[in-house]
């Protein structure tokens, strides 16, 4: 246990003498967190159009009136000519362009049909198609409104009406930083253990020093343990410092659920995640190899935990890669705790897996780290 | 030859890496206090034998045995009763010369007193007592290089193992590293030094020649000198090593 | 030259000795690809619903099975009151409850309106959205059904057309920030480092010595990974010709000399970090910590940037990525030719002298 207490102490002191790599790994998540949450916004809006006019008649302009007032729908040019809208299209100033053909208010009046014209850059598949949705609601509102004027009395009255009450629980406002905060919050712990923990240990290994403590009598899984609470202690406090500082002061985001359940989870996942950066290094025989599979490993993590791209939208094989990354689990722990106010009893399941996870990747680590020295 | 009372004795350890034999069958003994010389060509199997000894790699066969302790079965022993210094510089270079000494010294179990009373001690005999809050990476190689050793004897063990201490140091400073070698000596602490530099072969009781993995030679400077009718170290090692197969790493 | 070029093979030994290295350079673009080729998208699927029926009646029993025959959902039924729903929520399992008050179909015939009521699980505000606007449109489609005897005056009827990318797959849009994302991080992290090492270790000294212009020590330190990332951008390219179904509209020419200069404008970079670090732990954090994440958002590609608030619209200007990953859009999908794309190409020229420049300069005066 006395060696221990020095192996500690050694940690602490090196950890806090290279402020480079404090200032890197304290404030850079935090920054991250500030800016990441606001730009990581699925939201549609802010949609560019370009209106192709042969009209020009009242409905023409009634029309593209109608399409601006809400405020999805940005006007980049007005004009008469198709090319020359298209000429906007490909350089991405617009993503929808709307011809109303010539003769447009007359057809519809007199043959009680008319034609409207859309092309949607579908590039990004889920904005066209949301932006096109937003934009054949219009029509179908500006459509109803003529067909009021026109029939005063319409039948439309007399027709069955369903009517959709809508309620967003949790969120009422939809505000999606609310969302991303802590998913972002988790991957960057995430990154700070994994990397700390594995370059740490190889660097041991680099400089040679590592030789000198296998010739000392220290046990080897006090030299483990030795490296691993540091990290722990970090890994809990960035986090704090991301759950109370940013997201609450910032993002006035208040944890609705237990904070004992949320900080019990993360004790264990750490420990699962230092496993991985332990076992990164046992594979490793300097840095730059440290870093490759630490960079592989979070790259995947990150993609596959359903903090961007819903994991019930991935097909099974990829499901069964996001139900076998840690980073999943404490995601939706998170989320779950913290916006939804959910207890231990809504996290057990999780809880075991990840407890599971923790003892399998440690226990591969210092059976990998025995074999090899 | 081989004496089972000696404080280093090794009777036929080899070490195999698969179909390569890095040190093959080798058998000697060193006595209390004295310091015994490792030498050999690059890949000869210095390092391999002395990593057998400090219970850093198991043997493939043979026996071998450390101020008692047996390498196979015993190694935690063994550990605490050795020193090591290593060719890659082994301090924390990010750690203060006191913090270093301290880290060393508390894990080999010394208790805080003791620790104290040792790092004064230290810091004076090496008069790096105005350093003592330097980073190691501060300090010229030379210093660091005493430094390393003095902290490898801190804890007083019975044999001490020096792999090629004094590489890249200049002439005076590895003649003062050469001073601090035999005081510790003087305290009957048995040193086992592999090196490069003839002229530090010379400073050694006895020389154990490595070359391909075998011992070619082992006996004093001088009994060498005169079986090979050399005049120096050197040429008694260019004669040896020419028979040596593998090439350098 | 011989020199430089015994160098510049002593670099490409280094990598390829290393297969973990190797997986650097060529696993991560290859996983990149294939998981957003395959795995991730953006559109919500196989959510899971409750729908609890109070009605029980002919209407609810029909729009129930048109929910449950849509593949975005999963459906079940269950009977919950407004705490059991809370609890549902808190489980995290289920998204979206649709509840039909009792008489729905004897209110939605007698008194013509009838209320179906949606709570959604919005905590994730995207999904939320999503699944609330899919449910509604598929109510609206049953009303249309009631309505379908009438037939209605003055219709206005859109003729739709998906330019550039008609089956809206998501890989249209994932490829080209896939390649702005890998050679950005893969170029900057292995100059960086690999020149940080060699300070670290110390061999940098021994090349600055050695009769060999400093600046030439540091090309040739970038050279090999110039190739490595062609040859990336090859087997990213390749991957999605070839197993994603995405041809090259555009000319191969210009993305190849595209790429090359986005290369240089990354290795640039590189250069720069390994010249104000001094140890590699610290050079790889910065570019792990530091890049993956922003470079990943301000790229563009999977969170427009014209969604962003102003200040953060204006911060991804300084993404080189931002603009790589816009001609890649208009060279590749759109087919476009140079006249589109010397804007941006003029920014990542600029961009490249200007680190180049620093980067050298901060060399030679740590030399002094």
């Amino acid at each position: 246990m006395r060696a221990l207490k020095f192996l500690l102490q050694k940690e602490f002191r090196q950890i806090f003498r290279n402020t480079t790599i404090l200032r890197v790994i304290l404030i850079m998540p935090v920054i991250q967190l500030i800016i990441m949450p606001l730009a990581a916004d699925y939201e549609i809006k802010n949609i560019n159009i370009s209106v192709v006019d042969h009209d020009h008649s009242a409905y023409s302009r009634q029309l593209t009136d109608k399409i601006l007032a809400p405020g999805y729908f940005k006007l980049n040019d007005y004009g008469t000519s198709y090319p020359n809208a298209f000429g906007q299209f490909q350089k991405d100033r617009s993503d929808l362009i709307l011809e109303i053909p010539a003769q447009f208010e007359k057809t519809l009046v007199k043959e009680n049909q008319a034609n409207l014209f859309m092309a949607v850059n579908a590039i990004n598949g889920v904005k066209a198609l949301v932006g096109s949705a937003y934009l054949n609601r219009i029509i179908a509102d500006f459509n109803a409104q003529i067909r009021a004027n026109w029939i005063p009395n319409p039948q439309t009255g007399t027709l069955p009406q369903i009517e959709i009450a809508t309620l967003n629980r949790f969120n009422p406002t939809l505000n999606y930083p609310f969302f991303m905060v802590p998913g972002i919050l988790v991957v960057l712990v995430t990154m700070v253990g994994v990397y700390m923990c594995s370059l740490n240990i190889v660097k041991e290994k680099e400089v040679g020093t590592i030789e000198q403590i296998n010739v000392t009598p220290i046990k080897k899984y006090h030299f483990i343990l030795g490296k691993l609470i540091p990290f722990w202690v970090i890994g809990m406090f960035v986090f704090s410092l991301g759950l109370f500082g940013v997201a609450r002061l910032l993002y006035l985001i208040v944890p609705t659920g237990s904070l004992v359940a949320l900080y019990g989870f993360l004790a264990v996942y750490l420990v699962a995640v230092l496993g991985i950066g332990l076992l990164i290094s046992t594979y490793s025989a300097n840095q730059q190899q440290a870093m490759s599979l630490a960079f592989f490993c979070m790259m995947i993590f990150m993609l596959m935990s359903g903090l961007f791209t819903p994991i019930n939208s991935m097909p099974n094989w990829a499901q069964v890669i996001a139900k076998l990354n840690p980073v999943t689990y404490f995601i939706e722990v998170t989320r779950m705790i913290v916006l939804k106010g959910s207890s231990f009893a809504h996290i057990q399941q999780q809880l075991l897996v990840i407890s599971a996870m923790a003892v399998f990747f440690n226990t591969w680590a210092i059976w990998n780290y025995r074999k090899t020295s | 030859m081989s004496n089972p009372q000696a404080v280093i004795w090794a009777d036929k350890l080899s070490k195999h890496f698969g179909e390569f034999v890095a040190v093959n069958q080798i058998s000697f003994s060193v006595q209390k206090g004295e310091i015994f010389g490792f030498l050999g060509a690059n890949g000869a199997g210095k390092t391999t034998a002395m990593r057998m000894l400090c219970g850093l790699l198991l043997p493939t066969s043979g026996s071998a045995a450390i101020a008692g302790y047996d390498v196979y079965t015993q190694t935690e022993q063994i550990k605490q009763n050795i020193g090591y210094m290593s060719q890659r510089f082994s301090l924390y270079e990010d750690l203060t010369v006191a913090e270093n000494i301290r880290f060393f010294g508390g894990i080999y179990g010394l208790p805080d007193k003791q620790l104290k009373l040792k790092t004064d001690e230290l810091l004076h005999t090496l008069q790096l007592h105005t350093e003592a809050k330097t980073l190691v990476s501060a300090l010229p190689l030379g210093w660091k290089q005493k430094l390393a050793f003095s902290v490898a004897i801190l804890h007083e063990p019975a044999i001490v193992f020096l792999d090629e201490p004094t590489g890249g140091v200049d002439p005076i400073t590895r003649r003062q590293f050469w001073d601090l070698i035999y005081a510790a000596a003087q305290q009957g602490i048995t040193l086992f030094v592999t090196t490069h530099y003839m002229d530090e072969a010379e400073y050694c009781n006895r020389i154990c020649m490595l070359v391909d993995g075998e011992i070619k030679a082992l006996d004093t400077p001088a009994n060498l000198k005169k079986q090979h009718q050399a005049q120096t170290m050197d040429d008694v090692f260019y004669h040896l090593a020419r028979t040596a197969k593998r090439t350098a790493d | 030259m011989k020199r430089f070029f015994a160098f510049v093979r002593k670099e490409f030994h280094h990598v390829f000795r290393d297969p973990k290295t190797m997986l650097l350079l060529f696993g991560v673009p290859v996983a990149q690809i294939l998981l957003f080729g395959f795995a991730l998208t953006n559109e919500i699927k196989n959510a899971h619903i409750i729908i609890t029926d109070n009605a029980q009646d002919i209407a609810s029993k029909q729009i129930a099975a048109k929910l449950a025959a849509n593949t975005n959902f999963i459906t079940h039924q269950k009977q919950l009151n407004p705490q059991q729903i809370e609890e549902t929520f808190r489980q995290g399992k289920v998204k979206l409850v649709v509840i039909f008050p009792p008489n729905f179909n004897h209110d939605l015939l007698h008194l013509q309106k009838a209320q179906v009521q949606i709570i959604a699980d919005a905590s994730d505000p995207n999904t939320a959205n999503t699944l609330t606007t899919y449910a509604t449109a598929i109510i609206m489609d049953y009303q249309k059904q009631l309505w379908q005897n009438t037939n209605l005056p003055l219709s206005i009827h859109t003729d739709m057309r998906m330019i550039y990318n008609p089956e809206l797959k998501g890989i249209t849009n994932f490829v080209p920030g896939v390649m702005a994302l890998v050679l950005m991080l893969i170029c900057v992290l292995m100059t960086s480092v690999s020149i940080v090492r060699e300070k670290e270790l110390g061999t940098m000294e021994v090349l600055l010595v050695s009769p060999f212009n400093a600046v030439l020590v540091v090309i040739s330190k970038a050279v090999p990974y110039f190739f490595l990332s062609l040859v990336n951008l090859t087997v990213i390219l390749l991957l999605s010709v070839l197993v994603m179904g995405m041809p090259v509209a555009g000319s191969w020419v210009l993305l190849y000399a595209i790429s090359a200069l986005f290369i240089l404008t990354a290795l640039s970079l590189g250069l720069l970090i390994s010249n104000v670090t001094n140890s590699q732990q610290t050079a790889m954090l910065i570019s792990l910590m530091g890049m993956l994440l922003p470079t990943l958002i301000f790229t563009g590609f999977m969170f427009p940037i014209e969604n962003m608030p102003l200040p953060l619209q204006v911060m991804s200007n300084i993404f080189p990525s931002k603009w790589y990953y816009i001609i890649v859009k208009n060279v590749m999908i759109k087919g476009l030719g140079f006249t589109a794309i010397w804007k941006e190409t003029l920014i990542l020229l600029t961009a490249t002298l200007l680190l180049m420049t620093i980067s050298i300069a901060k060399f030679k005066t740590r030399l002094a």
